[in-house]
């Protein structure tokens, strides 16, 4: 696809985000809990605690990629079920619900396992938290794939968050928006495609994303400037 | 830009500005009113002080009111915090009549403002009732809380429950400090204004005149701790401490500088306390500031090496997010929202004992490349997370959520 032919492409809205936590009133203390409120707490919680904190910065990389797996470790001291649990990563399932069964699971089967354990206090709490997303927009748009790699590097963590990740849970097939917008041009973006597949959210931080974002756009087009105003 | 906007856009960047921008498009031209019981002295009332005045800039039209009473309210009202904070309280019934009658006679003065506002603040449990007894009331109706409800007294929590339980969403700092309520509970830290008195730059001339004012010398080092003397903050264990390290640093200079809040009847006997732990030693400034004290604070803790905030209850600690935007590393008390913003071994140490205290004083004064790191860290953290701008941000995103039937998305491009 030649740049003429781009231009008759949407252009790609850049846009950013912020959670805001809420508290669900659901408070853990033992295994069975966990089954028990996993069961029922909004998709909007496991949303939090499997994506809600790369947009919290923290000082130290997480033993574990999301939070049940960090409370399984650090509060129930089962080593075993905060494996299993880490490994559970959104992107592998076509929605939250179908996380949620694999999660139930995981659980229901460890409580199997652990017979007298069942009732095995914590040593802290854990909260289950749910968020609300606020959109924003940042007067800035691109219409040529090629503006990408010069646009990235400067994005926020909350745009990098919104179309790498939270793009994820809002298109089918669990594409970001990148890929989703370059999906038109076919043959000529199909490297580029499936180098943005390759970089996998769940384990890096959000200035790691724009980095890895940034190398792959300017390796596959070299830069430009040319970014407009919406 | 507004003045305003743009000097808060300076120093958190004009992203955000904008986000606040787009957020109050929709809220422009709102009634909002904040109700708290004082204003000077303590977090709430210096949060709303500059909160105040930038919601106004942003086309919402804002105002602050507060709640005043004699003092067997205050004395109830204290009684409410201290039992929300865990201590077990009987609250003797005349003491709660002059709570509900206070809040009867606010009720009279600001129903018509209350009433027809479209969005209302109440802060705290003071003004809680406020509610019920403006029956007439159009708008959303919020109950913020700022105190750290983790473990409440369960007598007092029952007891002020029923008057919470109509508002439409609560606010809490953090989500260990949520209770059961039959609405939607936020989760928003406090925050500290960066363009204020109490944090903004000051010139090494005015540093080193309150250094002098106060009788601290500049060539010997100094721990600090700002807080109300209030027994929750630990004064006493502060200055055990202090004495535990200075074994070990002789010329080690303490500093306990703490304003008393007009809601507050028991500062002054706090302060008799720390007075006499302090016995005239030389080396240990009890400095009992004006609630307007505010450069003077800030002064205090430029000049210090060390700031210590060892609460054994804190609902969040906004002593140590000034600290920490003064790039001072902080020991602080492993409790609360303390937790939020003390990170072992990147802004500071959390500790549960004046043994521990001491020995993290020990530590960073021996380790000042280290101490500068923490805090160089600290002063990042708090521009990311804890400025005032990020919570108003997240108030006017409530406020659209909550007005719109709680949706889990809103989209403002």
């Amino acid at each position: 696809m030649t740049q003429e032919q781009t231009t008759t492409m949407a252009p790609f809205v850049i846009k950013d985000c912020a959670l805001i936590a809420l508290a669900t009133g659901k408070r853990v203390q033992n295994l069975k809990e966990l089954r028990d409120h996993l069961e029922v707490v909004p998709l909007s919680s496991l949303y939090y605690h499997f994506w809600g904190g790369h947009l919290y910065p923290g000082f130290e990389e997480r033993e574990y990629a999301n939070d049940l797996g960090e409370w399984a470790k650090h509060g129930l001291h089962d080593a075993a079920l905060a494996e299993k649990l880490a490994i559970i990563d959104p992107s592998g399932f076509d929605d939250l619900e179908h996380m949620r069964q694999a999660l139930l699971d995981v659980v229901e089967h460890r409580l199997e396992e652990a017979g007298a354990e069942l009732w095995k206090p914590a040593d802290r709490h854990f909260q289950f938290i749910r968020s609300q997303i606020v959109v924003f927009g940042t007067g800035r748009t691109v219409r040529h794939p090629e503006q990408l790699a010069e646009v990235i590097p400067g994005l926020s963590p909350g745009s990098v968050f919104y179309h790498f990740i939270d793009a994820r849970q809002r298109l089918p097939r669990g594409e970001d928006d990148f890929r989703s917008w370059l999906a038109p041009g076919g043959e000529r973006y199909a490297r580029l495609c499936q180098g943005l597949s390759s970089i996998d959210p769940y384990f890096n931080s959000l200035s790691e994303l724009r980095e890895q974002l940034a190398a792959l756009f300017s390796s596959f087009h070299g830069r430009s400037t040319d970014v407009e105003p919406a | 830009m507004s003045n305003l906007l743009e000097s808060y856009a300076e120093v958190t960047g004009n992203a955000i500005v904008d986000q606040l921008r787009q957020l109050a498009t929709p809220l422009r031209g709102m009634k909002v009113v904040h109700v708290n019981s004082t204003r000077v002295g303590g977090g709430v009332a210096e949060i709303l002080d500059k909160l105040v005045p930038l919601m106004c800039e942003l086309g919402i039209d804002t105002s602050w009111e507060i709640i005043t009473g004699e003092s067997d309210f205050y004395q109830c009202t204290k009684s409410f915090h201290n039992g929300l904070q865990g201590h077990r309280i009987a609250i003797p019934e005349h003491l709660l009549r002059a709570y509900e009658e206070t809040n009867v006679r606010t009720a009279e003065q600001l129903r018509p403002v209350l009433e027809e506002a479209d969005v209302v603040f109440i802060h705290d449990p003071q003004p809680a009732p406020l509610l019920d007894l403006c029956p007439d009331r159009k708008g959303t109706w919020i109950w913020r809380c700022h105190i750290d409800v983790s473990h409440p007294d369960r007598h007092i929590w029952r007891y002020l429950r029923h008057f919470l339980t109509n508002y439409d969403a609560s606010v809490f700092s953090l989500a260990g400090f949520a209770q059961a309520l039959p609405h939607p509970e936020y989760l928003i830290p406090p925050s500290i204004d960066p363009l204020s008195a109490k944090n903004m730059e000051l010139s090494q001339d005015e540093i080193e005149a309150v250094q002098k004012h106060f009788g601290l010398d500049p060539q010997r080092p100094m721990i600090l701790q700002v807080s109300r003397f209030d027994r929750f903050k630990d004064p006493l264990g502060v200055i055990q401490a202090f004495r535990l390290a200075r074994e070990f640093t002789p010329g080690l200079q303490l500093v306990l500088a703490g304003g008393t809040a007009s809601d507050d009847p028991e500062g002054e006997a706090v302060y008799r306390e720390a007075e006499n732990a302090a016995n005239h030693d030389a080396d240990i400034h009890l400095l009992l500031l004006p609630p307007d004290a505010h450069r003077t604070i800030n002064a205090l803790q430029r000049s210090a090496d060390i700031v210590l905030q060892k609460s054994l209850r804190e609902g969040f600690g906004l002593t140590v997010t000034e600290a920490m935007w003064k790039g001072r590393p902080v020991i602080g008390g492993d409790t609360g929202g303390i937790r939020l913003q003390v990170i072992n071994y990147h802004t500071g140490f959390l500790v549960n004992t004046p043994e521990g205290a001491a020995l993290r004083i020990r530590y960073l004064l021996q380790r000042p490349g280290r101490a500068t790191q923490m805090g160089e860290k600290a002063r990042q953290f708090v521009r990311e997370n804890f400025l005032l701008t990020r919570q108003l941000r997240e108030y006017l995103t409530m406020i659209l959520a909550v007005r719109n039937g709680g949706t889990d998305r809103i989209e403002l491009s």
